[in-house]
């Protein structure tokens, strides 16, 4: 077993979607919510996912292919001028 | 002497021994630096910091490092001009420039990577490392240089001439990464969790962003003892708008400074704005953009420390403003026009966004401000080429010059009529 944290950005369409909750139906992950927010423009969330290795990896290509922005939760972009 | 005491979750307030870690194990928040402030108060006085040395080092006791592990190559205490004919341009009453393009490696990122670098060595690594479009890659070459410590800096492939060679002169391990923006930033933060280096913005990031709040402490002391009533600053991650802001309250919990009123002015390039859009749309939750924009020092669409700018502005009635790539630009020249400084984009960003906030009444004209330049032109000359006046050329003789010269003015008066 292995955890991942991984913060996901939603687009005000996307939203309403159960995105979280179909993750956990579709791949073998267990999902925790440690940060949130929501409102008028834009929703995020900080999970620790936990579960194989690959899994974890499949589950997070589905929520990015679904629209869902994945970020690591804590750097914002690395890069820096 | 240091007076850090811990590392303190921005969210939950749980805290950490001092280390070169970041985030909270619990809700992943980010770690920042909790100090003694009674006994900082104790030591302190403006005498004292008055009678140090002319350079961030001034403050030694109010950062995160032991200074016996500093390497100093003379950041800090860079001038603050009273910038009345730029005042007038604009329509402010009393205008001060905060000029950050006189550090060794001109720009505001010496300040943040001295105290990376100090406190670095004092955890005991012997490399340092960052990932850069410019700015912060020259700070890091230059100061691991003169540490004799090695570097790694990841740089885009794409990057100016200019930018490489200000990194490449100090022969750190410079590393062209083939790849997009968000390739680099991939690739780089999986880099600095396999390897044991010092990644300025990864893991001594707690201790790095704390060099920002010299900034503030420069502006109070030059001011004499005060704050202004307006701080209007660029915004890349938020972590410098947000240092500058705590510096001033740092100052008055030791007693050097009376409570600060300030109201806090962030500025941002329309092609990457994600702290000033969601101010505009009156959230605290940013979106985060791919940028696109010629200020390349303020590219930064997925802002570490958004949040925390936009509750500064919350908190202090303050503002956020964008503009464009030719506002940016008329930003460069009109600072340089009347004040003689030459600044780079992120500069012209803050001197477009000045100019936009004082047009809209954000900003009242008797106003005290303070707007902060924190690098140098000379970085980005892309920018402004062929955007600025051509030379007058001539063969070595007086009526060569004298024709060129009636030319010229009659072309001007031609092209004012």
């Amino acid at each position: 077993m292995a955890s991942k944290h991984v913060r996901f950005t939603f687009e005000p369409d996307q939203v309403k979607q159960p995105v979280i909750y179909q993750l956990g139906h579709e791949f073998q992950v267990v999902t925790s919510i440690r940060m949130a927010a929501v409102d008028n423009s834009i929703g995020w969330v900080v999970l620790e996912i936990e579960g194989e290795p690959d899994e974890i990896e499949r589950s997070i290509a589905w929520a990015q292919a679904q629209g869902v922005r994945v970020d690591d939760p804590t750097l914002g972009d690395v890069v820096e001028g | 002497m240091s007076f850090e005491q811990a590392l303190r979750c921005r969210e939950c307030g749980r805290e950490y021994p001092l280390a070169p870690i970041f985030s909270c194990e619990y809700c992943f928040g980010p770690l920042e630096v909790a100090y003694d402030y009674d006994g900082i108060r104790a030591a302190v006085t403006r005498d004292s910091i008055e009678r140090g040395p002319t350079s961030i080092w001034r403050y030694e006791a109010l950062l995160p490092c032991d200074p016996a592990y500093k390497v100093d190559i003379g950041t800090g205490f860079t001038p603050l001009i009273k910038a009345d004919r730029l005042a007038k341009a604009i329509g402010l009453d009393t205008l001060w420039i905060k000029n950050d393009t006189t550090n060794p490696t001109w720009s505001f990122k010496d300040r943040v990577v001295s105290v990376a670098i100090a406190r670095a060595r004092q955890f005991g690594f012997t490399a340092m490392a960052c990932a850069s479009t410019g700015n912060l890659a020259n700070s890091v070459s230059a100061h691991a240089a003169a540490a004799g410590m090695e570097a790694y800096v990841f740089i885009p492939q794409d990057l100016e001439e200019g930018k490489v060679v200000g990194s490449a002169v100090y022969s750190p391990n410079l590393v062209m990464v083939d790849g997009n923006y968000d390739d680099v930033n991939r690739l780089c933060t999986e880099l600095a969790y396999a390897h044991p280096w010092a990644f300025v913005n990864i893991n001594v990031r707690p201790f790095y962003a704390e060099g920002s709040r010299t900034l503030a402490y420069e502006v109070a002391e030059q001011l004499g003892w005060r704050t202004p009533q307006r701080v209007v600053a660029p915004m890349a991650s938020g972590s410098l708008f947000t240092k500058i802001y705590k510096g001033f309250q740092e100052l008055h919990k030791v007693g050097l400074i009376d409570e600060p009123i300030v109201h806090m002015s962030g500025a941002q390039p329309e092609g990457c704005s994600p702290i000033a859009t969601a101010f505009a749309n009156h959230t605290l939750n940013f979106v985060p953009q791919k940028p696109n924009t010629i200020a390349r020092s303020l590219a930064i669409g997925n802002p570490a420390d958004g949040y925390y700018a936009l509750k500064v502005m919350e908190e202090t009635e303050g503002s956020a403003e964008m503009a464009s790539d030719d506002e940016i630009v008329a930003g460069v020249k009109l600072l340089a026009e009347t004040e003689g400084i030459f600044a780079e984009t992120a500069g012209g960003t803050t001197i477009a966004c000045l100019q936009k906030l004082v047009a809209s009444g954000a900003i009242r004209r008797d106003e005290e401000t303070v707007a902060f330049i924190t690098g140098g032109g000379l970085k980005t000359i892309e920018a402004v080429q062929g955007k600025l006046i051509e030379p007058l050329r001539v063969t070595p003789n007086m009526a060569s010059f004298e024709s060129a010269v009636a030319a010229r003015d009659g072309a001007l008066a031609a092209g004012g009529r």
